[in-house]
């Protein structure tokens, strides 16, 4: 399987609570799902994320959406109000997610 | 009331302060909802009404809403569409005089009601003396020593107190602070009769809320497949027909833009989403891992399967408080070395506030230089050639107002004493504003009276 990046198959939104960020990331088969239940560990998001995630990520999956949940700890600088950041709500981060490589469902 | 309808279809047409007044109008024009919720209030938002009702007394609520009442209120009139509003903020009774006033001016006299009591402020040193610790549930560290920073608390109540609203023959509710999805669940509860153990209904009144609560973001808006979504310009906001067993159809109305599939519908349910099994409000505990979706004609999908459960015995409070002043301000850079000249742009600044004697922490500035690849750091490819142009932002944190300040008041000499190519300086200088941090806590149910209060005559 040659790789791609996530979005040629993959959806996701993102938001904040709090300081933390969720990114929720969805599919629309079931081989689909199977390949990010397999491949979009938690360890392989928090080190996608290495330069904003400073408090480790939490997945949750939803068989019955073909989604994943990805909460990232501690990532928003505060979050809010709070935050320098342009992005102060994580709202950008889903569209970074779908631009990691991973091995795609094939033709 | 109960089994007036099959049927009960509910629209939201405000997702947060700031949205579009075309939703309420879109929603409202012709028919065909019986109730219309609107969304103004962020967490952040408390704070800043609480100010402002400090400065007066008769504001403290969002004042776009009455603003849109005035235009909505006689196809609400003409149609019996009921509106349910969380924009009453710290000041409910204020808002409802001012609905009052905007509905006689029209010539009508809808029933309106406040709910209220959610507004905690005043009663901390009290719920602290009598064991509530409102310990901080990120830190545990307990509030007592920090209330002198308090600028707001508010407890998210349900939707049992708007559905008495509602009960009581309230054409217009206005809530403070409420959880999102009750402003959906309580004319359901009005409607269909459920009871405070009806925890599958409750759920499923609870995950159609939170499709609706963010407006457009269930119909095709910041949607990552945008290419696929028709006519965004003219996007219809959501719509939940609900039957009485709690399963729902979402849509829009018929002729307007944006799309609804099982792609959008699931991209909302996914939207600020902690732990799926457990998706808290003060009536239900929602369990998201049991949604059915299935498409159901275009523009339509059905929704079922929801199961929920028991509700814990607190309410969530959100305690707004001070934390420093920030200032964030903008240039354009114009090319060549674009990207040189920016950081260099920032390093003057910040070498003359340092002369200047202000100096900030370096977690207490941030220098952005748009166009290199700042929100997907390590992620995704930069720009293979030097930006002919970035845009560039400075941001800085200060424990004094002064500090914050300062950097406004540098920013536009560096148009002529910076190197060439700055512009967009434009709108003046950029002032510190107040940083509102957010302490997030339980306290217990038996604690927090929700009051009812209907308006008429008076």
């Amino acid at each position: 399987m040659a790789k791609v990046r996530l979005g040629e198959f993959a959806s996701a939104r993102s938001g904040d609570k709090g300081a933390d960020a969720n990114i929720g990331v969805w599919v629309n088969t079931d081989q689909e799902y199977q390949l990010i239940v397999e491949q979009l560990t938690e360890d392989v998001v928090a080190q996608h994320f290495r330069a904003l995630c400073r408090g480790g990520v939490t997945r949750y999956e939803l068989p019955n959406l073909r989604a994943l949940n990805f909460i990232l700890h501690d990532t928003l600088d505060g979050g809010g109000s709070q935050s320098l950041r342009t992005d102060a709500q994580g709202k950008t981060l889903s569209l970074g997610l779908l631009q990691l490589y991973v091995d795609g469902p094939g033709r | 009331m109960a089994g007036r309808h099959e049927t009960v279809a509910i629209g939201n047409g405000q997702g947060f302060w700031g949205d579009s007044a075309r939703g309420p109008d879109q929603l409202v024009r012709g028919g065909g909802i019986d109730y219309l919720t609107m969304d103004f209030l962020a967490e952040v938002t408390m704070s800043v009404l609480q100010k402002m009702r400090a400065r007066d007394a008769s504001r403290g609520y969002a004042t776009d809403f009455i603003t849109q009442l005035e235009r909505i209120l006689p196809a609400c009139a003409e149609h019996g569409i009921k509106i349910i509003a969380n924009a009453g903020g710290v000041n409910p009774e204020a808002c409802a005089r001012a609905a009052r006033d905007v509905a006689s001016k029209l010539g009508l006299t809808p029933a309106i009601a406040t709910v209220a009591g959610d507004d905690i402020l005043d009663e901390l040193p009290n719920l602290i003396d009598s064991g509530e610790q409102l310990s901080n549930l990120d830190t545990g560290e307990d509030l007592k020593a920090h209330l002198e920073r308090v600028r707001s608390a508010n407890v998210y109540l349900g939707a049992f107190p708007i559905a008495e609203a509602l009960d009581r023959g309230a054409d217009i509710v206005i809530t403070g602070r409420v959880t999102d999805p009750s402003l959906t669940v309580a004319p359901l509860i009005h409607e269909f009769g459920w009871t405070a153990t009806d925890y599958d209904k409750l759920a499923a009144g609870t995950i159609a809320g939170h499709i609706l609560e963010c407006g457009t973001q269930s119909t095709g808006g910041n949607y990552d497949r945008w290419r696929t979504v028709p006519n965004l310009a003219g996007i219809g906001y959501p719509i939940v027909e609900v039957a009485p067993d709690g399963t729902f159809v979402v849509t829009k109305k018929p002729g307007t833009g944006g799309l609804v599939d099982t792609g959008t519908v699931t991209s909302q349910l996914l939207y600020e989403l902690g732990d799926p099994t457990r998706y808290l409000t003060p009536d239900v505990v929602a369990d998201f891992t049991s949604v059915r979706l299935d498409e159901d004609g275009t523009d339509r999908v059905r929704v079922s399967g929801i199961r929920g459960g028991e509700p814990t015995g607190t309410y969530k409070v959100s305690v707004g408080m001070h934390a420093g002043w920030r200032t964030a301000a903008q240039l354009t850079v114009g090319g060549p070395d674009a990207v040189d000249k920016a950081r260099l742009t920032a390093d003057i600044l910040f070498d003359r506030l340092a002369e200047d004697g202000v100096a900030f922490d370096p977690e207490d500035r941030l220098v952005e230089v748009l166009g290199t690849n700042v929100l997907y750091p390590g992620m995704a490819d930069g720009p293979e050639r030097e930006p002919s142009e970035v845009l560039l932002r400075i941001a800085v944190r200060s424990a004094e107002r002064s500090g914050a300040d300062k950097l406004g008041a540098e920013l536009a000499s560096l148009l002529t004493s910076g190197p060439p190519g700055l512009t967009g300086f434009a709108g003046g200088r950029p002032k510190a504003s107040e940083i509102i941090g957010f302490w997030p806590a339980l306290v217990g149910k038996d604690r927090v009276t929700a009051t009812v209060t209907m308006w008429e005559g008076e």
